[in-house]
Formats: C-alpha cells, sequence, structure tokens
C-alpha cells in the first residue's frame, strides 16, 4: 500500500482584528450567538468579560495553589520533626542515608517545639504555593511554546501592543471558513484573514 | 468590572494610546541611543556623557571594590572587619538589615497595592520590584561572608549530610535563611511573571533579529489568549497574596534576629511591627531617589506623574511616623521595664557627652524624625530637591538606626567586663560602597534591558480611564449626575 504523507498547509481557522477591546467583545458575542464555539481571543491587555463570553473557566490553577501550600507547611513541619525526634526504628539505616535525627535541648524546650517550628513551615507555604501559582500557570497554558500557528496571521504582529484579535478555529465542529470570514466581515473588524498550519506534520 | 473604583485622572499626564505607551516604554530599551541622553558636557570628550554612563560606570567600580573585598575577606578572614568581641555584629549585619529593608517596598507595591486595586502602582511596580531583587541580593551576600566559608554556606540549609547534623530550627538565625531565600525566590517569580506580557511585546516590536529572539524565548511564546489571560490574571492575584504576608513575615524574622535575644535594647516586643514599617519607609524612599531622576533622564514624567510623586512622599511620611512612634516606645519601654541594663542602655543612647555613640543616635532623629516631617508640607512633597534632601535623609537615617541598635547595645552588655567598642575597617566600609555599586550596577543594566514601567498594566490604566471617560460622558447625555461616587456604586 503506498502512503502519501501530506504537508500542505492545512486550516487552523480565520481571524478578524479590532482596535479596541469593546468591538471585540461585542464581535465575540455575535460570532458565539452564530454557534461557533471553539473560540479564542488574543490582546494586549486581559480584557474582563472575555472568558465569560467565550463561556470559557478554569478555576484548577486555584487548587494547584492550595495544595502546593498544604504540602509546604507539612513538609516543613515533617522536617522539623524528623530532625529533631525522627522515628524509633533502626538507627543503622538512617545513619547510612544521613538521616539521623539530631535532637538538641535547647533551654529544656521540648524536642519538638511547634511554636518555634512555625517560620520555617510558614515559609515553606508561602514558597511551594508561589511555584504552584507560577508553574501552574505557565504548564495550564502550555508555555513555553515559542511558535503556535495563529502567529502565520500578521495581524498577531500588533496583538500584543494595540490589536484585539478574535479567532474561530478550525476544530470547531460548525467550521466553514467561507461563512466565518463573511460573518466576520460583517464585524466592523479591520481585516479577517485565513490563518493556515503546517504544524503537527 | 463593577467593583473597580474610577482611577485619578492624574495618574496618565497627556494624550496617551497603546502605541505610544509601548514606544514610550518600550523604545528606551530597543533603541539603545537613548541612554546617552541627555547629553552631559565632560572634561574627556566622548566619555561618560550621559547619565545612564556616569550611574553605570560609577556602579561597575565599586562593584570591582566589592570584588576585593570580598577576595581580601575570604584570603584573609573575618579579621579584616572590624567586628570582635563583644560586637560579634558590626557592619555585616547592619547593611544586610539596611537592604533587606531596602527591598520590601517593592513588594508592598506589587502585592499590597495590588490587593488593594491601587491602580497607581502600575507606573513605579516594575523597577521597585527590580529593586527588591537586587537590594535582595546585595544584602545576601553579608550573611554568606560573615560565615567565614562561604563555600559551605550550604550548610545553612537542612540536607541529609555525613555529619549527622541539622540546622537548630528553633534559631531566628535559622528562620531567616528560610525567609530570606523564600523572598527572594518569591519576588524573582513575581517580577518574572509580571515580565512575560511585556516581553511578548518588545519581541514584536523589536527590529534586530537578536532582540526578536531573545524576547521571544523570555517571553515563554507568550500571545495573549484570553484563556492564558485569565489563568495569569488569577496566578497574579494569588502571588500578591501570598507576597503580602511574606513580605510581612521576612522583616519580622529579620527583628527575631534580635528581640529574641536578651541584649539590652533588643528584647522588645515591638521590633516585628516597627522594623516592617522602617523597611517600607527605607523602600520608599529609595524607590523615590530613583523615580525622580530617571522620569526626569527618560521623559516619564507623563507616566510618573506629580501625583505618584505625591503619594509616595505620603506613604513615606506615614510609614515614618510609625517609625518614630517604635523610637519613642523604646525609650518607654526602657523606663518602664526598670531594668538597669536597659536605663543605662537609654542613658548611652542620648547622653552626647558621656557615651560613645550618642552623635549616632542623634543623627537618627534628625534624619529619621525630624527631616522627614517635611513632608507635611504639599509644595515641598512637589519640590524634586527637597525631596531627594528627605530620601537621602532617610537612607542614612535608615542605616543609623540599625547602627544604634547594634553596636550601642552590643558593647554595653549586662557585665561590665564585656564592655567594648565598635569601629569598622576600611574594609567594612569599602564593601558596603561595594554593594552599593552592585546595585548601581544592576539597576542600570535593568533600565538598559529590561522595561522599567510595567507596559500592559499602563495599558491597562488607560483603558480604564477611557472606559470612565465614556462612562461619564453617558451620564451626563442621560441628564444623570456623573458623580464619583455613583461610579464608584456601580
Amino acid at each position: 500500500m503506498s502512503h502519501v504523507r501530506d504537508t500542505s498547509p492545512k486550516p487552523y481557522g480565520v481571524v478578524a482584528e479590532f482596535d479596541n477591546s469593546d468591538a471585540l467583545l461585542e464581535a465575540a458575542e455575535k460570532v458565539k450567538a452564530a454557534g461557533y464555539r471553539d473560540l479564542d481571543a488574543y490582546t494586549p491587555i486581559p480584557v474582563h468579560g472575555l472568558t465569560d463570553v467565550l463561556e470559557w473557566k478554569d478555576d484548577k490553577l486555584g487548587w494547584v495553589v492550595f495544595f502546593h501550600g498544604i504540602a509546604g507547611f507539612a513538609a516543613g513541619y515533617f522536617l522539623q520533626w524528623w530532625t529533631s525526634q525522627g522515628l524509633p526504628v533502626s538507627n543503622t539505616a538512617l545513619q547510612v542515608n544521613g538521616l539521623l535525627p539530631y535532637p538538641m535541648n535547647v533551654g529544656g524546650k521540648p524536642e519538638f517545639s511547634i511554636p518555634a517550628f512555625f517560620p520555617p513551615a510558614y515559609e515553606l507555604t508561602i514558597l511551594l504555593a508561589a511555584f504552584g501559582a507560577v508553574f501552574g500557570m505557565i504548564a495550564f497554558n502550555g508555555l513555553p511554546k515559542p511558535h503556535h500557528p495563529v502567529f502565520n496571521a500578521a495581524c498577531m504582529n500588533r496583538a500584543s501592543s494595540d490589536r484585539y484579535v478574535l479567532c474561530v478555529e478550525a476544530t470547531d465542529p460548525r467550521y466553514d471558513e467561507d461563512e466565518i470570514v463573511e460573518l466576520m466581515n460583517g464585524l466592523g473588524s479591520l481585516s479577517v484573514e485565513r490563518v493556515k498550519t503546517s504544524e503537527g506534520y | 468590572m463593577a467593583n473597580n473604583p474610577p482611577v485619578d485622572k492624574e495618574l496618565l499626564v497627556g494624550h496617551h494610546t497603546n502605541a505610544s505607551l509601548d514606544a514610550t516604554i518600550g523604545d528606551i530599551i530597543l533603541n539603545p541611543a537613548t541612554h546617552n541622553e541627555p547629553a552631559i558636557k565632560t572634561p574627556i570628550k566622548g566619555f561618560m556623557t550621559s547619565p545612564w554612563q556616569i550611574a553605570f560606570g560609577l556602579g561597575f567600580l565599586l562593584l570591582n571594590v566589592l570584588l576585593l573585598s570580598i577576595v581580601m575577606l575570604v584570603w584573609n578572614g573575618i579579621g579584616v572587619w572590624g567586628n570582635n568581641q563583644p560586637v560579634g555584629w558590626g557592619f555585616d549585619i547592619i547593611n544586610f538589615v539596611w537592604w533587606i529593608g531596602i527591598g520590601h517596598a517593592g513588594t508592598l507595591i506589587s502585592a499590597v497595592l495590588l490587593l488593594l486595586r491601587q491602580k497607581w502602582r502600575n507606573s513605579i511596580n516594575r523597577f521597585a520590584e527590580a529593586m527588591t531583587i537586587f537590594a535582595v541580593m546585595c544584602a545576601g551576600i553579608y550573611p554568606l561572608l560573615h560565615t567565614g566559608r562561604p563555600w559551605v554556606a550550604y550548610w545553612l540549609m537542612p540536607y541529609p549530610n555525613w555529619l549527622a547534623m541539622w540546622p537548630q530550627f528553633r534559631s531566628p538565625l535559622v528562620w531567616d535563611v528560610f525567609a530570606v531565600s523564600t523572598y527572594a525566590t518569591v519576588s524573582i517569580l513575581f517580577w518574572f511573571v509580571g515580565l512575560i506580557p511585556d516581553f511578548a511585546t518588545l519581541r514584536d516590536r523589536a527590529k534586530s533579529k537578536f532582540a526578536q529572539v531573545a524576547f521571544g524565548a523570555v517571553s515563554l511564546g507568550w500571545r495573549g489568549s484570553a484563556k492564558h489571560w485569565h489563568r495569569y490574571e488569577h496566578a497574579s492575584i494569588i502571588l500578591a497574596g501570598l507576597s503580602t504576608p511574606l513580605v510581612l513575615s521576612v522583616h519580622t524574622v529579620v527583628s527575631f534576629d534580635f528581640a529574641m535575644g536578651i541584649v539590652p535594647g533588643w528584647n522588645v516586643t515591638i521590633f516585628p511591627p516597627y522594623f516592617v514599617a522602617g523597611a517600607v519607609f527605607a523602600g520608599f524612599a529609595m524607590v523615590l531617589t530613583f523615580a525622580i531622576p530617571l522620569r526626569k533622564w527618560y521623559k516619564l514624567e507623563s507616566l510618573i506623574t506629580m501625583k505618584h510623586i505625591d503619594w509616595m512622599a505620603k506613604v513615606m511620611l506615614a510609614t515614618g511616623l510609625i517609625v518614630f512612634y517604635g523610637y519613642i516606645m523604646e525609650v518607654f519601654y526602657a523606663w518602664y521595664s526598670g531594668v538597669p541594663a536597659e536605663m543605662a542602655l537609654l542613658y548611652n543612647r542620648y547622653n552626647l557627652f558621656d557615651s560613645p555613640y550618642s552623635w549616632a543616635f542623634w543623627t537618627l532623629i534628625i534624619t529619621n524624625g525630624i527631616i522627614p516631617q517635611l513632608m507635611w508640607v504639599p509644595k515641598y512633597r512637589q519640590n524634586m530637591k527637597i525631596l531627594l534632601v528627605v530620601t537621602t535623609s532617610i537612607s542614612i537615617g535608615m542605616w543609623f538606626e540599625r547602627y544604634v541598635i547594634i553596636p550601642i547595645s552590643l558593647t554595653r552588655d549586662y557585665v561590665p567586663g564585656s564592655f567594648g567598642f565598635y569601629s569598622p575597617t576600611l574594609w567594612d566600609i569599602a564593601m558596603f560602597a561595594g554593594t552599593i555599586g552592585l546595585f548601581l550596577f544592576l539597576m542600570f543594566l535593568f533600565i538598559r534591558f529590561l522595561p522599567m514601567i510595567n507596559i500592559f498594566e499602563m495599558k491597562e490604566l488607560l483603558h480604564q480611564m477611557e472606559h470612565d471617560d465614556k462612562h461619564s460622558h453617558d451620564h451626563k447625555e442621560n441628564g444623570k449626575l456623573a458623580t464619583t461616587a455613583q461610579e464608584g456604586a456601580e
């Protein structure tokens, strides 16, 4: 069986550019109302209400941060408890791994001094929660991704400056390029572009 | 958004658009020639002809002094410094606390003012955050070198080892390791997250291939997707929420280094809040010290407006009053405790004739307590020269605050047999000058290569102002009263 590999550019979507966020929001609402659902928008500033219009919601990040914080707090106390008290297990095994606890009597305070051990646990809570927030945000956003098909659109050059770009992606079940171009032309956009991509072949 | 109060019109002067903001801020980096302006006449033709070149050159020179003093210290040992029994903590800890304090304004501006929805932070947060990071770097040098063997400084961290030793977790010094390293890490992360969209703007604006690739790489391929912005804002607000308790905890823990000790003058419960307020005070003074010349040199007067300067001066005044209250409380505690050692310490501070360090105490009171009171006068808050005098005075005063706390207490302990005297050596001073050099060097590298004002947040501010305008316009058209109160209630 002969196998032909097709590397010609495939449609990625249709983009329309606007010169302000209100026009973008209005257009997004109309495109949504026309029944398209795989939409995205590219803007120089966060546009409030845009994700509501796109009916897209994602609250995973808050949970990621929360559990990172819990883990940091637990790790902080566990570390201090272990090193100052430790488990009643064979010391030889721990010694080999350098994990032997080292109990210290400081002013007759208990070996596991909960209040005095709070600051390191507190700092570790914040540290791990911050890692969760930053790396979680980057990971969920699929970054780093130096090139993305939408960058093939000429109007994206200004999407980080003063253009607001709306995109209907080709994955949309009702995707029909000509129809979308026609719809978008009627929305007061500055330009409409068909975006092709060769990525993923 | 409904709960966004209208912003002050004076926060952005003149007619700006998104593109003009890009040009004003972005081109400082993309066009190296901006750093040769404004031209200054110098004795040698073509050498050091702009403020950037002079400041960077000075920073570089002093950076070399720092390297030299580090070599001297490591080669000869801690003995090249002036600290010796009974003063185990000298310039190194004074400077450590001073630098850490300076960093605090950056986090306050970026985190606390974000949570409080103070839009005036948008034009000053970036370089204040940069200051935070560089100040923490300068601070970190001191305890590392004070260990005497900086190459084994990792012993401060808990890790499984063949010595079967762990840090003493009940010690505020170990808390400091955790607090400062967390602070440095979180500050860098917060700063980087804020820079990502600006890197994307610079990537798209850059003309040279190198700049495009470099900014493209650090922007992580940011494309401003609505979904990305959603998570981005979520992450920013969470980071602000995390940084706020963090910044309060850092200087609290630093103050514990003293307050947990029984040395007279240190064992005071007011130390944590008084240190935190002092840190914000010193930090805002340093932010103003940089903001005033930078806005002039780089023609940023329309972005960092007189309103910003005025409000920063007010924050400085308010925190200065808290610090001054702390000084009064220290005196009160000493008297109220009735402890002879505490009373003697107080006498040692203020008595001009009997005690060797009273000049430092009175310098502190004048520079930190009295001179900042000029900020009550609105006219002086608009006068750049007076502001610079006041901010410099505060930087000096905050340094003397730590000087008063550390050697005066340590040289007059409970036992007269352990009384002593402290004076810094040449290398103490060289290293202090050196860290100032490192700070200048890093700040001016930052100004050369990274956007010193947050571009996308300025655009947000502009966007909100345009919306406010439109709203008040609509209200007028509908015959309603377009009052601020009504808009705020929307």
